[in-house]
């Protein structure tokens, strides 16, 4: 009987390239793998799985309570787990039940130990400064030799590791224990050959001897949950840092790619940096791609290595390639150096728990997938439907259209329609989704979360604020705000800034029904208002007709927020910032005349003021048309104004009047527009004063000579024009 | 030897000039190198690769000598451009106005071959005559073209000797006259039609170039000769311990050059300094918690330097010797605000949003309003 006790790095390619050698070499009649156990029975979905996928273990009861172990090509379990298909050699998990695993309370590690980082300190030992790249020079550019002498080496140097350990994780120790009960087990049951593959560090402790008896102390009374496992499809960016449960490989297109790659690694790594480069219409002459390899070797013989490793070919390809712009070093980081696979995994398997969490939902919420089209009518003031469109719009979010809304809501309508069809699609979108999380809350909120940091401008974030208050999603928030404090800060347009600030009113005014962080929010809605107030005077100037009108329609928004919101000193400001733009030499009529009339309304300014101002808008100086815009944006939507200042109207009177025929035939569809939209009743008490008021010099000195029969052909029309005909 | 008055590096007593070479400033420490230098050194190199990089990132040497570090950055940036000048291929400094890009080529040189002054300054008038060579008008005429008549380029000197040139603001020169590198760079070779001769390089020979890249365009540099050379992109500080150093250690420098009678700034003050400049260079606060515009002008470390020496003649010629807010507000209004438009929005959000939130930048805050940058 031989056990051979292979210890490994997870996710190394050279191991992996060991323990596949070691398998062949050892033919062994059992492997046991370090993983969870209750996963012995996915291994018959094997065949169809197509790499970078990961184990699934979760808790029946809590699917957030879950766990992942992800497998790449160069992993050495997936090597092991190939072996024993193609040799049809049994193989088990040996590693912790994940009920245990899942029981405990997640802890994060106290202090940075050995047993976090062996490879760290041996490294440290041998001089080198990162571990990574002293594992590539003596394991992973190991191209021969005899693997299972590299496996004793290792056991020996995690041996001396572990002597320095002070004292052991009870984690730790609990998984070893069953490692080694499994094994004993697997010894008793007849086997002869048995290849454990395990992380380098366990080796030490399964050569240990201990008894069966302490190890079945050691493991009693550990607490359990219900687990279920399946297997998930991975991408090569969650093995990478930064992204949640990522494997920790920096570079996993690089490790696939030393993998992969039978000899010359270095010059086809650089070959297909420049294949991509070209690919992306990049200059890359092949000329230049072998100045990279001559660099990357020079640096890595002045460094005292015996390869160029992934640090000197990036470096060499940033200096020559990509002739030190960052761009198309960024394209080779992000497609080659961690990559783009997308894993897969075949219908037969198990439901992830997201399609679980759903289904479950959906019972609570009595809505069932119907093949048809089916209207669903909500009314938010109940729980129930309110929950309903949460969930819908959650689904949205995760790209799921079940639902699509026939009437968008704005915050103020307690009403939603909704139209709801599942196709299958949608079961396939659903397991894409699942690595985002294993609940529909918890997977939205990532996918938020991940298109905030994501979001190109402002726009596509104040767009996700309303998101998060629609799908009820307090625990993205934060990421939300930053991302919009983030793109606000860069944005020169005072229009997107202004854009902003509505939806964050509205979360800040309803955010405590929700119970969602509204300081957060009141700190991103007060440095809004600074970049507004300090940027919307000099944004007013250049703009044409389609700009203004835009930028009118957020100004007014940005009004609205700021009366919901603000507080004192910053209402002040802000119409600070109105009373720049009303005097601003150069800004649009429509916007100048607008601030006026808000600053009326606001008590800012007095009927003297504007007047003032009305006599500067409507004098000569100015082109006409600009003048009727000034008009448009002081009267805009309603003339009781005009009506109740019998100043301002004389005002406006003298200049219509002083008009010239050419400069009146101009004005007049900018006229009729400005007032066209004034409530029917407010027009004809104009059309009234106009008719009783003391009209003055209408036709200039022919006014005598007035032919009773030629005026009324006339008056009909000036009535339409003025809109007074129902008088 | 070189036929070449080369004896830089020896004892001559150095006369007092108001700038010496980087290879006669620290003389003693590349003879202390090359006398605990036991690595291979390329063809004609007077330091290992090695030695190069620890001349120019500074360390201790066995026999105690201190060398101080030239340039506060990335290792890995230094190791990139000296494996370049190893490998014979021409280097190519790329950055912002203010990062250093001289000093470090004029430093590489010093230590590969004992010579930072071959130098051709790219300029809008620089002609090709100082990238290849001319002609002595007078012996011209009177003997006809001959080897005595010609005279040689910094470059051409550069491949005879099998030293390194420098060409400082390469995208400053007209297209026509950067080409001319192409021939020197691919053949290693400059053809002398007149005399129906050529000059070949000798080993060690390669040439440094420094391109600034913040106003592109000026001449950009074709794609046949950027193919010629690695480009090392030198970065802003990275930390703002690493920028005060930079700093405070220039600032001294400087002051002490200038024979200011003001005391050096205090830390505190340079350090508040760099703050300002890192924060609107990266758009962020120093605690992360707030995102900023960012103004166009370069705000390079330089700039910082020169803000606070500003500051300092400020303060000894109309002050009380002590650099104060006051000295400092009027040099960093004039670094921040290029375009008075734009970044005079960019500059008041800051001091609104920022300055004046810190309760103990106060001082600066009533400095900078003082001075008055209003948007109209």
């Amino acid at each position: 009987m031989t056990v051979s006790l292979l210890g490994i790095r997870h996710h190394g390619p050279g191991s992996a390239r060991a323990v596949r050698a070691a398998l062949r070499a050892l033919e062994p009649d059992i492997v046991l793998v370090e993983g969870p156990p209750e996963a012995d029975g996915l291994l018959k979905h094997l065949p169809g799985l197509v790499p970078p996928v990961a184990l699934l273990a979760h808790s029946v009861d809590d699917p957030a309570r879950a766990a992942f172990w992800p497998y790449a090509v160069f992993s050495p379990e997936w090597q092991a787990f190939v072996h024993s298909h193609e040799y049809a050699v049994p193989l088990r998990f040996c590693d912790l039940p994940a009920a245990s695993t899942l029981a405990q309370e997640p802890t994060e590690p106290a202090e940075p130990a050995v047993r976090a980082d062996p490879l760290g300190w041996l490294s440290r030992a041998a001089g080198h400064d990162d571990p990574e790249r002293w594992w590539e020079d003596v394991v992973e550019h190991r191209l021969g030799g005899d693997p299972l002498e590299l496996f004793a080496g290792i056991a020996e140097a995690m041996t001396a590791l572990r002597e320095q350990e002070p004292d052991p994780d009870p984690h730790d120790t609990a998984r070893e224990a069953h490692m080694r009960t499994v094994l004993r087990a697997t010894v008793k049951e007849g086997f002869s050959r048995i290849a454990v593959v395990c992380g380098a560090w366990h080796v030490p402790a399964l050569a240990g001897r201990t008894t069966a008896a302490a190890d079945a102390a050691v493991l009693q009374g550990l607490p359990k949950v219900k687990v279920a496992t399946t297997w998930v499809p991975w991408t090569s960016r969650r093995l990478s840092y930064g992204t949640g449960y990522g494997a920790g490989v920096a570079s996993p297109g690089w490790y696939a790619h030393l993998w992969g790659a039978p000899d010359a690694v270095a010059e086809r790594w650089v070959s297909r940096a420049a294949a991509l480069l070209r690919a992306s219409d990049l200059p890359a002459s092949p000329a230049s791609a072998v100045e990279t390899v001559r660099l990357a070797e020079t640096l890595a013989a002045m460094r005292g290595r015996s390869l160029p490793g992934l640090s000197e070919l990036d470096e060499a390809l940033e200096a020559v390639l990509c002739e030190g712009s960052p761009a198309p070093l960024a394209v080779i980081r992000e497609q080659l150096a961690v990559g783009l696979q997308l894993g897969n995994v075949p219908d037969t398997v198990p439901t992830v728990p997201l399609q679980a969490d759903l289904e479950r939902t959906c019972t609570r919420l009595r809505m069932k997938p119907t093949a048809g089209d089916r209207d669903l009518e909500l009314d938010l003031r109940k729980e129930m439907d309110l929950a309903r469109s949460q969930l819908l719009h959650r689904l949205l979010l995760l790209r799921l259209p079940w639902g699509t809304l026939r009437v968008s809501r704005s915050t103020g309508t307690f009403r939603e329609a909704w139209t709801l069809r599942w196709v299958p699609e949608l079961s396939v979108g659903l397991i894409e989704a699942s690595r985002f999380g294993t609940t529909v809350p918890a997977a939205t909120a990532a996918v938020v979360r991940d298109r905030a940091g994501s979001a190109v401008d402002l726009p596509s974030v104040t767009e996700l604020v309303e998101a998060v208050v629609l799908a009820d999603l307090p625990q993205a928030l934060a990421a939300v705000t930053a991302a919009l404090e983030q793109r606000s800060a860069r944005t020169g347009d005072v229009g997107h800034l202004m854009a902003a600030l509505p939806p964050l009113a509205r979360v800040l005014r309803y955010g405590s029904v929700r119970r969602t962080d509204t300081d957060l929010v009141q700190g991103v809605v007060d440095s809004l208002l600074v970049r507004v107030v300090a940027g919307l005077p000099p944004a007013c100037t250049s703009l044409d007709d389609d700009a203004a009108a835009a930028l009118l329609r957020a100004l007014e928004g940005a009004q609205e927020a700021v009366e919901l919101i603000a507080a004192g000193n910053q209402v002040e400001a802000w119409r600070g910032a109105l009373l720049a733009v009303a005097d601003l030499h150069g800004a649009p009529g429509l916007l100048a005349g607008r601030c006026v009339r808000l600053l009326l309304d606001a008590h800012v300014l007095s009927g003297d003021d504007v007047g003032r101002r009305l006599s500067r808008a409507l004098s000569v100086a100015r082109a006409p048309a600009d003048a009727v815009h000034w008009l448009e944006g002081l009267l805009r939507g309603s003339g009781v104004l005009l009506l109740r200042d019998g100043v301002l109207w004389a005002l406006l009177d003298e200049w219509l009047t002083g008009l010239s025929a050419e400069h009146f035939e101009e004005v007049l569809p900018l006229l009729r527009r400005a007032f066209g939209d004034f409530p029917a009743p407010e027009r004809r008490q104009m059309g009234e004063r106009v008719r009783h008021g003391a009209p003055r010099g209408v036709a200039g000195p022919a006014a005598a000579d007035w032919d009773a029969e030629r005026v009324a052909v006339i008056v009909p029309v000036l009535a339409a024009v003025l809109g007074a005909d129902r008088g | 030897m070189s036929p070449r008055p080369a004896g830089r590096t020896t004892a001559v007593p150095i006369p007092e000039v108001l700038r010496p070479h980087a290879e006669d400033q620290y003389a003693a420490e590349l003879a202390a190198l090359d006398a605990a230098d036991d690595r291979q050194r390329p063809p004609a190199w007077r330091l290992s690769p090695w030695a190069v990089v620890t001349y120019v990132l500074g360390g201790t040497l066995p026999d105690g000598t201190v060398v101080t570090p030239k340039y506060v950055g990335a290792r890995r940036l230094v190791e990139v451009a000296v494996a370049t000048l190893a490998t014979d291929r021409a280097l190519l400094l790329l950055g912002s106005p203010g990062t250093a890009k001289t000093w470090l080529s004029e430093h590489l040189a010093a230590a590969v071959s004992g010579d930072s002054t071959l130098l051709v300054q790219g300029t809008a008038g620089t002609s090709e005559e100082s990238v290849r060579y001319g002609w002595n008008y007078a012996r011209l005429i009177a003997e006809g073209p001959s080897e005595q008549a010609l005279v040689a380029s910094p470059v051409m000197t550069a491949m005879r000797e099998g030293r390194v040139a420098r060409v400082e603001e390469l995208t400053r020169m007209p297209a026509e006259v950067q080409d001319a590198l192409i021939t020197v760079l691919s053949e290693k070779t400059l053809p002398v039609p007149e005399l129906g001769t050529e000059v070949q390089a000798m080993p060690g020979f390669t040439i440094i170039a420094t391109a600034n890249d913040r106003d592109k365009g000026v001449n950009d540099m074709s794609s046949a000769l950027k193919r010629r050379f690695n480009t090392v992109v030198l970065p802003l500080p990275a930390s703002e311990d690493a920028e005060v150093q930079i700093v405070t250690a220039r600032v001294a420098q400087l002051g002490r050059a200038l024979q200011l009678p003001a005391e050096p700034p205090a830390l505190t003050e340079v350090r508040r300094v760099v703050q300002v400049f890192r924060e609107l260079r990266s758009g962020v606060t120093a605690d992360g918690r707030t995102a900023l515009k960012v103004p166009s002008a370069t705000l390079s470390t330089a700039e910082a330097i020169s803000v606070l020496t500003n500051g300092m003649t400020l303060a000894a010629h109309f002050g009380d010797g002590a650099v104060s807010a006051a000295d400092v507000a009027a040099g960093l209004v004039g670094a921040v605000v290029k375009d008075p438009v734009q970044d005079a929005v960019v500059w008041n959000e800051y001091l609104e949003a920022v300055v004046k939130e810190r309760k103990d930048w106060r001082d600066l805050y009533r400095a900078c309003r003082d001075l008055d940058v209003v948007v109209q």
